[in-house]
């Protein structure tokens, strides 16, 4: 089916119309203007564009404010209660695991194995709980995928720079260390390298351990794909864009492709190291 | 038309003027990001535009003025706005919610430009909105994937329609040398067009590659 966004619509309902711009879709585009015309839902083509410019303004509008309006804490909130629904699926897999190993055959582990658990037709009141405990694993497993998908869609529009720069979820892992993105837009590119080595730094200030090179920041491919003598500095040139990234989201917002680039050329340059087999010399690139 | 010898014709609507000494485009409208005035006129500026660049620097963008057009990758509005002066409907896809902020404000004071919060590399989420057969698609998209993105919404072009694209080399691959970017683009672009010409848009836009091209629809 190939239908325009006024398919349908009475021409005075301008919230449907908002709504229909916003969620529609169409495998292909059409005459809009001729089919709208003829079906009644315009007098003319001019009548038509005067619907679609009121239709359009109110859907873009109201998008962009729900957009902005989805912030750093919706995030923070997000990213954590992910990390705490996959480490309880886990934990709890395991559990059913032990439990379906008594009862049935064949029990796979980890959340896999709780999948197949879950399908299975319970005869006995046992099994009944052991194949109960398994669904509430795959709901949890579930919600993990679900909350990341929410990560995903919502941290580009919070901080445009920081979750292209990061991906969505360390952004956002990034937001949820510091306690939200205005302070993390505050913390120097230092702390940043190593917010989530919270333990091995005030090792290091004790005097017991080197300092940390990375924290969090590890999980990115930048620091985690250079070679380990250059992680220091990947892990150094990495943090200080990503506290730009995390500034300019803050205070201004827009886009900034330039900071990408920069940062690419900088990641292709630390990398070429390892490829015209220059020593490493610590301290010696520092921007 | 308006003809300039030596020089590529000029829309209806758009003009060259002089602004503090310098002849500059210029398209007839509401100012949108503080830009020089004289009159009804506001000056185009090439440097902060890429389809501005296209048509000062001589290219062929086969637009008279009036036409029904698609601009992906509208940001705030600087260019889609003069393009709204001078075209007909102008639909404007951006994916980025701030910026549509200030692309509402120039949609406001123009009555045939569409705006519209959606992502130039998902046609099917806005083909129920824009019409087929449009006159133009100008992008300037400046994500990887630029070519993929015009093959993608080559559907809505009409068969003598033309693509304007703005290819940024930087945004596909920093460290590879743009000419090579340009080759590749222009390759991927051939399953969908017939490219009719091509420059490279210094000195107003560096490593940019101005690509002007029509559906091919022979098979």
């Amino acid at each position: 089916m190939n239908d325009g966004w006024f398919a349908g619509l009475d021409p005075g309902d301008g919230d449907a119309a908002a709504r229909r711009i916003r969620e529609g879709s169409a495998p292909e585009p059409a005459d809009w203007p001729g089919l709208a015309v003829e079906s009644g839902f315009a007098d003319d083509e001019a009548d038509y564009y005067d619907r679609l410019r009121e239709a359009t303004l109110a859907a873009t509008r109201a998008a962009v404010t729900e957009r902005e309006r989805a912030d750093d804490q919706q995030l923070v909130h997000a990213v954590r209660a992910m990390d705490d629904c996959e480490r309880t699926a886990n934990e709890l897999a395991e559990r059913a695991a032990e439990w379906a190993g008594a009862l049935f055959d064949e029990a796979g582990s980890g959340v896999d194995g709780a999948r197949a658990v879950a399908e299975r037709d319970p005869d006995t009141a046992a099994e009944r709980r052991a194949v109960s405990l398994a669904e509430r694993v795959v709901d949890l497993a579930d919600e993990t995928e679900e909350l990341e998908r929410f990560i995903e869609e919502t941290a580009p529009a919070v901080a445009p720079n920081l979750a292209e720069m990061a991906g969505p979820v360390l952004a956002s892992r990034l937001m949820a260390l510091a306690g939200g993105l205005k302070p993390l837009a505050r913390k120097p590119s230092g702390t940043v390298q190593v917010l989530g080595a919270e333990d091995a730094l005030f090792a290091h200030l004790a005097g017991r351990a080197p300092s940390p090179k990375h924290g969090i920041i590890y999980t990115h491919d930048y620091v985690r794909g250079t070679r380990p003598e250059d992680r220091g500095s990947a892990a150094r040139a990495f943090a200080g864009k990503l506290a730009i990234a995390a500034r300019i989201d803050h205070y201004s917002g827009d886009y900034r492709p330039d900071l990408h680039e920069e940062l690419r050329e900088r990641m292709a340059a630390i990398r070429a190291r390892a490829d015209d087999g220059t020593e490493n010399a610590e301290g010696g690139d520092d921007e | 038309m308006s003809e300039e010898s030596g020089d590529g014709a000029l829309p209806a609507g758009v003009e060259r003027r002089t602004f503090d000494g310098e002849r500059r485009l210029a398209t007839r409208g509401k100012p949108v990001y503080g830009e020089p005035t004289d009159g009804a006129w506001r000056a185009w500026d090439a440097g902060r535009s890429k389809l501005g660049a296209m048509i000062a620097s001589g290219m062929d963008v086969g637009l008279s003025g009036g036409e029904t057009v698609l601009y992906l990758g509208a940001a705030s509005g600087t260019t889609v706005s003069h393009v709204a002066d001078f075209a007909g409907p102008t639909y404007a896809v951006e994916f980025a919610p701030r910026p549509v902020r200030d692309l509402l404000d120039a949609a406001a004071d123009r009555d045939r430009l569409f705006p519209l919060l959606k992502d130039a590399r998902k046609p099917d989420t806005y083909a129920h909105v824009v019409e087929s057969d449009v006159d133009a698609v100008v992008q300037d998209v400046a994500t990887r994937g630029q070519a993929d993105v015009a093959v993608r919404n080559a559907q809505f072009l009409a068969d003598d329609g033309r693509l304007l694209l703005a290819v940024k080399a930087r945004s596909e691959d920093v460290t590879a040398d743009p000419a090579d970017v340009f080759e590749d683009v222009l390759g991927t672009l051939t399953d969908a067009y017939e490219v009719l010409e091509t420059a490279r848009l210094e000195p107003y836009h560096e490593d940019h590659l101005g690509v002007v091209a029509t559906p091919d629809r022979s098979e």
